[in-house]
């Protein structure tokens, strides 16, 4: 067989693709060892700068869930509905009666769902004050309603600063000032929620349809009553999309906000972990895995019945 | 215009029912969701007694902790003596041992000094005591994270006063008057007389040896008095303020800026121009032998007592390597695991199913959770964060990247499949060229995010900066620290951000982003 023969042209074409595909690989290549190398040092960075060493820390760690096993299964019951236990010797690690809140004489309330309520009402509150304050800050950052350069910069970086400020600042700033407990916690979340659904809000706003508003401009409407009456009735079903995507994240916001102080199920469940109570420890996981299920679900469904399809593309753009 | 007859309304009405007599619920629906939201509102003010904690809440300290984050204090106290008058520094004073400000001017003459041993040790030692003891009081202590430094000093050394007492007399040359600029107004102490300037008022404050604090006249707005005969204390805005007591005058004035946030006190290079220190570092004798002038500078500079700047790098470099490994592992795991969850790709249902299940799994079980079990088993350190942002990712990525998997558009596959090529390569020439932008997208965006979500569980001692920060916070005295690190976070988020958005906008244009 003769290799076929090419017009000098192909041929010139041929090394020119050649040409370029190996030094496309040698990018790539290149890419890859830095990453590699970046990877190294962070892992050696990491190993070194920690309180135990990677490899001498490995043989225990199936300790730990080996730690995890409580005395019997019940015992996980009991925790999670403040029952008394057999093993009760006075110590804290089988105290679950002593958490109970009653309600009345007889009818209680375990300690950790209440816990659980907290931090999902910690949630709730959190997400109605960012909806509200988002909700009213969204219209001055939006370019086709907000004319004035200056207005609609100021409360852009404003929202920025908002969402960009660590949470656990200002939880910790309001604890020195209120005292450690789900206050701080509330105003921490909020004020990050402020920030990240004003940004969701305005760029829903800037994406509406123009028409309604110009028809309303037409027949002498003043900035409220175009906001009110040409904007709101479309936005409103993406905004409450957003803040029903935003009530997810903040239940397990405030979950971590709780584990530092603010007080909720997030306490209990670092101080349980930390004292080597397995019991607690597990009725307070399977309590908050079925609470952030059962929150995913909820707010997935209302999104549905509030949006459509639709609400099921953010999943990216609203995580942080 | 005209009004309407009611046969016309009546006529309107009837012909469009659907919209004037709409159901209950859709009318009224917007109302009642407000009210319910105004009830649950008031249901959560009770169920936080959120009332009562920002009233019993210590707003009087916010300020002050809000200035801490740009300003710093200096907190000399002046006791009198009989005649006499004694100024001393806090140890650990941000202006160094026995310092000698401008703006606090003594003025000397020779005092006779009536010494009774067993009352004149624990007098000297008194300012230096109360001074530890005030809450809050950094001046007294060498930074935050260094709790055994601050008990160092203090102590009074009673051992010798407990023998008989023996009076002696001797001349010395000290203080009996000290001028102090409080910046918006003076303070001039003399021995159990203290004259405060603000402006055009001025208050003279006499503190008699029986322990009675009393002004000249009624107080002016800038002093309090919580009880006759107790402390005054003037204030001078953000100038600080001055409290007079009894025994002593503590001055506590406030200066603009973060102190000593190069070189702190016990430094060489502390208090000297930057011109100075450049040219120590460059052409300057040794100050230590066995060091070059550079690498004591770094070091000084690294291991400032009050700012850390050393550890706080690395506990910043550890939340970086947190979300960079973390995310990275996520996306190498997530890969090859989003392909089994595909149903387009794995024909079959268990494995779907199984994969989708772990992925909620460890989604669902949260970065909290993770980041806590794995501080026990690691310890504390990034190893857990790495692990927590790995476990978490894993399920997130997972699960978008098998969405994506499962959008994909199948004639490329075909194509490519006809050919007659392997499973491998119908996957690495038919799916993964047009998945890899988006995936690679997602991973930037994640990373990114990890980024600030590292330093929230590094507050529960998965490392990084998220503990040093808990930690400068809980002693309400190191707000500059906090403001420091605050800082440094930010900008390393914004760099991450502008790194990621780049790379976002090269891989799959601008218009998805």
């Amino acid at each position: 067989m003769t290799t076929p023969r090419y017009s000098p042209m192909v041929t010139e074409t041929e090394r020119h693709w050649q040409a370029l595909a190996r030094q496309r690989r040698l990018y790539t290549g290149l890419g890859l060892v830095l990453l590699l190398m970046a990877l190294a040092g962070s892992l050696w960075f990491a190993n070194e700068t920690n309180a135990g060493k990677f490899w001498d820390r490995l043989p225990h760690f199936f300790d730990f869930f080996g730690d995890m096993i409580p005395r019997d299964g019940w015992e996980i019951w009991r925790a999670l509905f403040d029952l008394e236990s057999p093993y009760a010797d006075g110590s804290l690690k089988y105290d679950y009666p002593v958490g109970r809140v009653y309600l009345s004489e007889n009818i209680y309330m375990p300690e950790y769902v209440f816990k659980m309520i907290e931090t999902i009402n910690i949630a709730i509150v959190s997400t109605l004050v960012g909806f509200f304050f988002g909700f009213l800050l969204c219209f001055l950052a939006a370019s086709n309603l907000t004319t004035r350069g200056w207005l609609r910069g100021f409360v852009r970086r404003f929202l920025e600063i908002l969402r960009a400020f660590p949470e656990i600042v200002i939880a910790g700033f309001f604890a020195a000032i209120l005292s450690l407990g789900p206050v701080p916690a509330i105003i921490a979340v909020a004020i990050h929620t402020i920030g990240a659904l004003g940004k969701m809000f305005f760029e829903v706003v800037e994406n509406a349809d123009m028409k309604p508003d110009e028809g309303l401009r037409a027949s002498g409407g003043n900035w409220v009553e175009r906001v009110r009456f040409g904007m709101v009735p479309q936005v409103l079903p993406n905004f409450l999309s957003y803040t029903l995507l935003r009530l997810e994240i903040n239940v397990r916001a405030s979950t971590i906000i709780g584990a530092v102080g603010g007080g909720g199920i997030g306490e209990a469940l670092r101080l349980s972990i930390s004292r080597g109570h397995e019991a607690k420890t597990i009725a307070i996981i399977l309590l908050l895995l079925t609470t952030v299920i059962a929150v995913d679900q909820l707010s997935a469904w209302l999104r549905k019945r509030v949006v459509g399809e639709q609400a099921f593309t953010s999943v990216q753009g609203a995580v942080s | 215009m005209s009004a309407m007859t009611a046969e016309q309304i009546d006529d309107l009405v009837g012909r469009y029912p659907e919209v004037f007599n709409r159901p209950f619920l859709v009318r009224h629906g917007k109302s009642l969701a407000v009210a319910a939201v105004a009830v649950y509102l008031v249901f959560a003010w009770n169920l936080f007694a959120i009332g009562q904690v920002f009233q019993r809440g210590n707003w009087d300290i916010a300020g002050s902790y809000l200035a801490d984050w740009i300003s710093y204090e200096v907190r000399p106290d002046i006791a009198y003596q009989d005649g006499y008058l004694e100024v001393e520094f806090p140890r650990f004073s941000p202006l160094g041992n026995d310092p000698k400000p401008d703006w606090l001017v003594t003025e000397q003459a020779e005092v006779t000094v009536v010494t009774t041993t067993e009352a004149a040790a624990p007098a000297a030692q008194a300012p230096a005591a109360t001074g530890f003891l005030v809450p809050g009081a950094k001046g007294t202590s060498t930074g935050f994270m260094a709790p055994g430094a601050a008990t160092g000093g203090a102590a009074p050394q009673t051992g010798e006063a407990t023998g008989e007492s023996v009076t002696t007399s001797e001349r010395k040359v000290l203080p009996v008057r000290a001028d102090v600029d409080m910046g918006s107004g003076t303070v001039l102490v003399e021995p159990y007389r203290v004259t405060l300037t603000r402006g055009a008022e001025s208050l003279v404050v006499t503190a008699g040896s029986d322990g009675i604090v009393r002004a000249d006249r009624e107080l002016p707005e800038w002093a309090i008095q919580r009880r006759e005969g107790e402390k005054i204390v003037a204030f001078f805005g953000f100038d600080g303020r001055v409290e007079v007591e009894e025994d002593e005058v503590k001055i506590r004035q406030r200066f603009l800026g973060w102190e000593n946030f190069v070189f702190d006190p016990s430094s060489a290079f502390w208090n000297r121009s930057f011109g100075d220190v450049a040219e120590t570092i460059l052409w300057g004798e040794r100050i230590k032998p066995e060091q070059s002038n550079l690498s004591l500078a770094i070091d000084n500079f690294l291991n400032n007592a009050e700012w850390q700047h050393g550890d706080v790098y690395v506990k910043l470099g550890q939340t970086i390597v947190m979300a960079f490994v973390g995310t990275l592992f996520a996306t190498a795991i997530a890969f090859p695991l989003s392909f089994m969850a595909a149903r387009n790709i794995t024909p079959s249902f268990l494995t779907n199913q199984v994969t989708k299940r772990l992925f909620d799994f460890l989604r669902s079980v949260d970065m909290l959770i993770w980041a806590l079990f794995f501080t026990r088993a690691f310890g504390p350190g990034p190893l857990a964060g790495i692990s927590a942002i790995f476990f978490t990712d894993t399920g997130t990525l997972g699960k978008l990247y098998s969405e994506a998997l499962e959008n994909i558009d199948e004639k490329q596959r075909e194509g490519v499949r006809s050919l007659g090529a392997n499973p491998v390569l119908v996957q690495r020439f038919g799916v993964v060229p047009q998945v890899l932008p988006v995936f690679v997208s997602q991973s930037l965006y994640f990373w990114e995010s990890n980024t600030r979500s590292a330093t929230i569980i590094g507050a529960v001692g998965a490392g990084g900066i998220g503990l040093k920060l808990w930690e400068a916070m809980r002693t309400n005295a190191d707000w500059e620290n906090v403001a420091y690190m605050v800082l440094l976070i930010l900008l390393v988020v914004y760099v991450f951000d502008t790194i990621s958005s780049r790379l976002r906008g090269l891989l799959i244009g601008k218009g998805q982003m």
